[in-house]
């Protein structure tokens, strides 16, 4: 019962570091350490709240870590352990303080805004073009031949150039993009590509063209309606 | 005192001196200032060349904001307490229970006290406006100019009811003149109500200007006023100045407590503490659905602005919220949960399990709130993702799993409090076993169609989710509020109580919890402060003029984190030193004799 009160937070711990970086993994991409710290941290808290709830439950919890560290009566194997932890964990720290800050050949990681706020003038703006059969037919065919190397013929991102580009073209079936956002928004987008991103767009190195040359337009306003029936979604609107 | 010296010209000396008159002399100052705005307006010559004034190494940006943050802090506390002082007031009164007309007392004493400091933060501010932004002080007086006026009398009648109320306490307790000491109590908040909403209107007139060219002088003004996101933001700072306000009690009443040196000081401040918790929690429920209104109306009226905030630089300001907020939360149920277990002999037992289980989802809850729609990773990582988006996980960054798991944290935190209500009571009412079945199967069937919502809130167009999946959760949530508090309440009254509580035996640590949280309302309060302040980005007045100072750009987080941290610092002390000074007398005079305290 003594240690019981110890070992099993040590195991829930350890057990949610390993599923969500090893058991995770096998069904879908590896989770970035900013995300697993998050959650591991999140357990910890839990796991202190729940433990200094009563008086009882708090002595259960510290008492034998304050007593181990304290080595108040220890002998043998126990004074050895206390004095590994009082050794290791310095160096621990140490050596976490070091890797983090020493300068590496890695890029430093980046918060790219996905989302970034369009131009004012482009705010205000709404489709010209009726919604008709025709008009979305026609759409989706500009978008076969301009926009499906890319964003791939499902509307699903992954299009035959897609696995060359980082950022990866967008996916307009993720119910987080297009969905999102307002015609206007992807007139901006489409009309300015990557290189029209505004400034909190950074690092502006997406290999969305610029279609304003190529396309005219009206030609625009008809791909983005094929762009949302071909993808499943609606646009964001207010009414 | 920043501007003696090199700049004579600049600023006129703020630093007149203290005491309770200095509200009112600020007041007149005020009104003295009003209409040399509009002087200043008539005479372009003289002041079309200075739009802007700086004061050098510290800049003016970073004074404003220090100083219209500590003030908006301020005014947030002192316009809040008085809501609940006045209730609590009531209840003393109703039930004729002596101690809750005590701690009413208690909270108009902390309101009387730090009210003088608030009004000479907002003079200190309105100087520092007037002198470092002329132009556009200018543009917002010529059109505000009517309720600057009314503003003043506001603020005439607020102070001279507070007098009344706070001074006239002890002299107007009995019979009819309790009722008018009451109705003072309503005075006081309907004019700090209005002495609110004023200032929002210049504040969202910025954000969301409304600038009608034709009609008289109080046309324009009240269509400036009336602007789209004036009422949304009088709403959302109403309810988070209660929240502000519960805290902060909370806390004052944290540090008297661990402070206590008599048991029946530690009982007072560990009921107090807990009524202060109380109140907070109690504003903190409806403050998310506040909040969401407010960010819909902000999209809607400007997709800029709304993009700005929710997915363009200042979403990050959401993350840290997300953070903040989830320790409030979790503070707020610690507290509870501490006082099922120390005030109820014996109780902890029986409450183990129910606790363990809201913590789960509490946490399950933050952790969703908290997953950012667009990762932090390294290269290395988002290569492996295929951008910053995790394929799985990068549902959890949208507005459908946030508003869903808010929704049940609402829930979670309401059960906590109903717990808390009925522990150490035996109900025995014959239709107790009834009446707690409908309860549970109300709250079950509640958090499924919640998340059964937020779900299904991916695979229907935005404006279905918004304007009807997001309300609909909230009314589901404010229906569970609204059935079970009556029914518990009808229950408990034939309930008999097989433990007592007891009073001051809370651990130190319950102190610190209410501290904490505390300080985690005011570092959300300055965070957000930020996003809403900064989302008119190089704007003075969205649209209408622009930023054309060298501060015309956003600051990095990391440099505005810093600001919030110090804003948050500040205030602290001095809400802390307010207290104390306003707490010596009382101390002197318990102590007598013994120990400095
Ligand atoms: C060379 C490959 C490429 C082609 C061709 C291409 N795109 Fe893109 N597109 C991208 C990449 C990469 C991104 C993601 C980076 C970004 O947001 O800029 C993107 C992003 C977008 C977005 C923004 C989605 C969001 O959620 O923010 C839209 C809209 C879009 N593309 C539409 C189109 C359309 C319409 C066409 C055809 C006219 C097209 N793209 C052609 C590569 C391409």
């Amino acid at each position: 019962m003594k240690g019981g009160s110890l070992l099993k937070p040590a195991i829930l711990i350890v057990g949610i570091y390993l599923f969500l970086k090893f058991a995770l993994p096998l069904f879908t991409a590896p989770l970035p350490a900013s995300l697993i710290f998050l959650y591991v941290a999140l357990t910890a808290t839990g796991i202190v709240i729940f433990a200094t709830l009563s008086g009882q439950s708090t002595e259960a919890f510290f008492g034998p870590i304050t007593r181990f560290l304290s080595g108040e009566g220890q002998a043998g194997a126990m004074k050895m352990a206390r004095l590994l932890v009082l050794v290791l964990f310095p160096l621990l720290v140490g050596w976490q303080t070091y890797s983090s800050t020493a300068p590496s050949e890695q890029p430093p990681a980046e918060n790219r805004t996905i989302h970034p706020a369009p131009p004012g003038e482009f705010v205000g703006l709404s489709n010209p073009i009726p919604n008709t059969p025709e008009n979305v037919m026609a759409g989706k065919g500009l978008y076969a031949a301009f926009c499906s190397p890319c964003h791939g013929g499902n509307f699903d991102g992954k299009g035959p150039a897609s696995r060359g580009f980082n950022p990866p073209p967008a996916n307009f079936s993720d119910p987080t993009t297009i969905a999102m956002l307002q015609e206007s928004y992807l007139f901006w987008r489409i009309k300015k590509g990557g290189v029209g991103l505004s400034i909190e767009g950074m690092p502006w190195k997406s290999a969305m063209p610029r279609w304003e040359v190529e396309l005219k337009d009206e030609q625009i306003w008809k791909i983005i309606m094929g762009e949302y029936d071909g993808a499943h979604q609606k646009p964001r609107t207010w009414e | 005192m920043l501007n003696h010296g090199e700049h004579p010209r600049r600023i006129a000396s703020t630093g007149r001196g203290q005491g309770s008159l200095l509200a009112g002399l600020l007041v007149f100052l005020a009104l003295a200032g009003a209409p040399l705005l509009g002087l200043a307006q008539d005479a372009p010559g003289q002041t079309a060349g200075v739009a802007y004034r700086d004061i050098p190494a510290v800049g003016s940006r970073n004074i404003v904001w220090v100083i219209a943050q500590l003030h908006l802090l301020l005014a947030g506390f002192v316009l809040g307490v008085p809501i609940f002082a006045w209730i609590c007031e009531i209840v003393g009164w109703k039930t004729g229970e002596k101690r809750y007309d005590k701690l009413a007392k208690e909270f108009t004493k902390l309101l009387t006290s730090s009210y003088a400091t608030t009004a000479l933060f907002g003079g200190i501010l309105l100087f520092m406006l007037i002198g470092f932004y002329p132009k556009l002080m200018a543009y917002l007086g010529d059109i505000f100019f009517p309720s600057f006026v009314v503003y003043c009398i506001l603020f005439l009648l607020e102070t001279a009811t507070l007098y009344l109320y706070w001074y006239g306490w002890d002299a107007m307790q009995e019979g009819s003149k309790k009722t008018l000491h009451l109705f003072l109590g309503f005075l006081l908040n309907v004019f700090a109500f209005f002495i609110m909403i004023v200032p929002n209107s210049w504040a969202t007139f910025q954000a969301s200007p409304v600038v009608i060219a034709e009609g008289s002088d109080l046309a324009r003004a009240w269509a400036a006023t009336w602007n789209p996101t004036w009422w949304p933001v009088n709403i959302h700072r109403l309810i988070a100045n209660v929240v502000l306000g519960g805290y902060i009690c909370g806390a004052y009443a944290g540090i008297r407590y661990l402070s206590a040196k008599t048991a029946e000081e530690r009982e007072h401040y560990d009921w107090m503490g807990y009524v202060g918790n109380f109140i907070g929690v109690f504003g903190l429920l409806p403050l998310p659905f506040a909040g969401y209104w407010l960010m819909r109306e902000i999209y809607q009226y400007n997709q800029q602005m709304g993009i700005t905030l929710m997915g363009g630089f200042l979403s990050w300001l959401f993350i840290l919220q997300a953070m903040l907020i989830g320790v409030l939360f979790l503070g707020s149920n610690y507290y509870f949960w501490m006082g099922i277990t120390h005030r109820i002999p014996g109780s902890e037992v029986k409450y183990r399990r129910p606790i363990m289980a809201m913590l789960v989802i509490l946490l399950l809850c933050l952790g969703v709130w908290m997953t950012p729609h667009s990762l932090v990773a390294s290269l290395e990582e988002a290569r492996k993702m295929g951008g910053t988006h995790h394929p799985l996980l990068g549902v959890f960054g949208v507005m459908s799993a946030k508003m869903t798991v808010a929704n049940l944290m609402i829930l979670v935190t309401f059960m906590s409090f109903i717990m808390y209500w009925r522990a150490g009571k035996e109900e025995t009412a014959g239709w107790a076993k009834v009446a707690k079945s409908i309860m549970g199967g109300v709250l079950g069937v509640a958090a499924i169609v919640v998340i059964v919502l937020g779900v299904w809130g991916y695979f229907v167009p935005a404006i279905v989710r918004i304007n009807y999946f997001s309300v609909a959760q909230v009314l589901i949530v404010l229906f569970v509020m609204l059935t079970i508090t009556p029914l518990t309440a009808l229950l408990l009254r034939s309930a008999k109580t097989t433990t007592e509580m007891v009073w001051g035996r809370m651990p130190p640590r319950a102190g610190y919890a209410l501290v904490l949280n505390a300080v985690m309302v005011i570092l959300l309060m300055t965070l957000m402060g930020y996003a809403r302040s900064s989302s008119r980005v190089h704007w003075h007045i969205y649209g209408v003029m622009r930023d054309s100072s060298q501060y015309a750009y956003s600051p990095a987080l990391g440099y505005a984190a810093a600001l919030m941290s110090l804003n948050t610092f500040l205030f602290c002390m001095l809400v802390a030193f307010i207290f104390w000074v306003a707490t010596m007398g009382e101390k002197a005079k318990a102590g007598g004799g013994g120990g400095k305290g």
